[in-house]
């Protein structure tokens, strides 16, 4: 079997395996889903001023932030949490110890995650058509939109992996993963819109990060005008993919943490 | 004579300034099921996971299936099932998809039906991981080693924690191996899995071999003087065997012709119609050459 099939074919058991799971699988499912409800139930009625003297709907904005949160949740927070009880458990040093490469066990997780990151941006967007008259992409948009959603997934999946390294045990992984994650997400507009008068510094810190540009793309790939799509951001969470693709070939371990 | 499957000489490893293994000779022919026996950290594991691939060794040379372990390439890992001393599967597949996935990693696996009835699992073939017991869950990793077809098998403490009779089934277990013409290298703290299993049995203590041989001779076991014991009202005439008294009036000598002496023993007994109380008469179990050997540590949990 090639190392393609091999990876593959991993994909088929690590999504088996995955959807047994009812805690991680409802939860990575129904949060993006219970977040956008939240967040429209109590906001959804206004308007957010995205640029100056431009107003969209609370509720719109909401469906395409939502889906970049469950990309990330799907990719990010996932890969990190579940890999260190994979790590800590003593699957990965028995997959070590065999013929499989490495890379076809690690590559058969992200690919599983792209596809169930695909799942929750579908997922979430037919929530926003049906109940919030959300318009969806097509065309040109789309196929940016799917890039994006491709090029995230995988750049928050090996940033993932990277983030392993540094979580001793499986106990630490929640809240090490939430520590970074969390105030990034709060920093990207994701659950509280910037507006004109968010502060300087704050936008500062926004740009250094993936989240922000990731979400950034996602909108301008979910909407069109009047947000501006720049290749840029998708460049700049693929290169913060690649970075976290390094470190972790550097710094990842196979084996249990004593 | 062909290659031996594993062959170690002067293996170190030290773990900062802690020597772990402190330069061993192992050498383990085809075909052989081969058992290093020690007490918990006498480098057991160190010496099992440096020939696995896991660990790197500080000095010696070793190779493995005529390659060195540090730096395996795939060919040689498909021909290598290992069992951990601990490792995890997936909690949510079942036994048959967990063995079928790891045999898929394999150019020549073997049926997963087959594998399964060979650790005795058929009962539980569609159970998923995480509703196996222990004992099962560790059949499950001797399955998960085996799938592959491989040569040569590692062992790390199969039977560690396990009641008596789950022990005598992995034994089973073991034993199907051995007659399906697989290399061994087993490593246990327990003397009498060992001795069943094993046809050379090396004995670490301190990151050392202390004695290595088959389980009947290791030690000196078979030349080991017989130990005789026992009690006489009154000792008159006795002949003077070299015997000595113990605390309790009990004599107690040691010989390398035990025949002769109870002859010479029982001969003056009959003559004076007494009678040798409490009589006892014992080889050194491979228990006691062990507990010698390993200073006394066997057995510590």
């Amino acid at each position: 079997m090639s190392d393609v099939a091999l990876a593959l074919r991993q994909v088929r058991y690590t999504n088996k395996a995955f959807w047994r799971n009812p805690g991680s699988a409802f939860f990575t499912f129904a949060f993006p889903l219970m977040f956008l409800v939240i967040f429209t139930s109590l906001l959804g009625s206004g308007t957010i001023e995205v640029a100056p003297g431009v107003f969209i709907k609370q509720s719109t904005y909401y469906v395409a932030a939502m889906s970049a949160f469950a990309v990330i949740t799907a990719s990010y927070t996932n890969i990190a949490i579940s890999v260190v009880f994979q790590r800590d458990a003593g699957i990965l040093k028995r997959t070590k110890g065999t013929p499989l490469p490495g890379w076809a066990y690690m590559g058969g997780r992200v690919l599983h995650v792209l596809i169930v990151a695909i799942l929750l941006v579908i997922i979430t967007s037919a929530f926003g058509v049906a109940f919030y008259g959300a318009d969806v992409p097509s065309g040109v948009l789309l196929l940016k939109f799917a890039a994006v959603v491709v090029v995230g997934a995988m750049s928050f999946a090996a940033l993932g992996l990277a983030t392993t390294s540094i979580v001793p045990n499986p106990d630490a992984a929640p809240p090490v993963v939430n520590a970074i994650i969390l105030p990034l997400l709060f920093l990207s507009g994701i659950f509280i819109p910037f507006g004109v008068d968010t502060p300087e510094w704050i936008r500062t810190v926004a740009r250094i990060f993936p989240v922000k540009h990731f979400a950034d793309a996602m909108r301008a790939g979910f909407y069109g005008a009047p947000f501006e799509f720049l290749w840029r951001d998708v460049l700049i969470v693929a290169i913060w993919g690649l970075a976290g693709l390094i470190l972790a070939a550097r710094f990842f371990t196979w084996e249990p943490r004593k | 004579m062909a290659e031996p499957v594993i062959q170690v000489r002067g293996l170190r490893k030290s773990y900062g300034d802690v020597e772990a293994v402190r330069g061993i000779d192992v050498t383990v022919e085809r075909g052989e099921v081969f058992a290093l026996l020690g007490p918990n950290g006498a480098g057991k594991t160190t010496t099992v996971e440096i020939l696995e691939g896991y660990r790197q060794r500080t000095g010696g040379e070793a190779s493995v299936l005529e390659r060195d372990p540090a730096k395996l390439d795939r060919p040689t890992k498909a021909r290598i099932g290992i069992v951990l001393q601990s490792s995890g599967v997936d909690p949510f597949l079942t036994v048959r998809e967990t063995i079928d996935m790891y045999r898929g990693y394999y150019p020549h696996p073997r049926p997963v039906d087959e594998v399964i009835d060979v650790v005795g699992l058929s009962e539980k073939r569609d159970t998923r991981v995480n509703k196996l017991s222990g004992g099962q869950q560790r059949r499950l990793d001797v399955a998960i080693a085996l799938a592959g077809d491989p040569e040569l098998l590692f062992l790390d403490e199969p039977t560690t924690g396990f009641d008596p009779s789950a022990r005598r089934n992995a034994w089973q277990i073991v034993r199907n191996l051995i007659a399906l013409g697989k290399t061994v290298f087993l490593t246990t703290h327990y003397m009498d899995e060992a001795q069943y299993l094993a046809k050379r049995v090396a004995v670490i203590a301190q990151g050392l071999i202390v004695a290595e041989g088959p389980p009947a001779t290791i030690g000196g076991r078979d030349t080991a003087q017989t130990v005789i014991r026992f009690r006489v009202e009154d000792g008159e005439g006795l002949p003077s065997l070299g015997q000595v008294p113990l605390g309790d009036g009990t004599l107690e000598l040691r010989t390398e012709h035990p025949t002769k002496v109870l002859h010479e023993l029982t001969a003056w007994a009959l003559d004076r119609g007494a009678e040798l109380e409490g009589m006892e008469v014992y080889r050194p179990t491979l228990e006691d050459i062990y507990l010698e050997l390993t200073g006394g540590e066997a057995g510590a949990e």
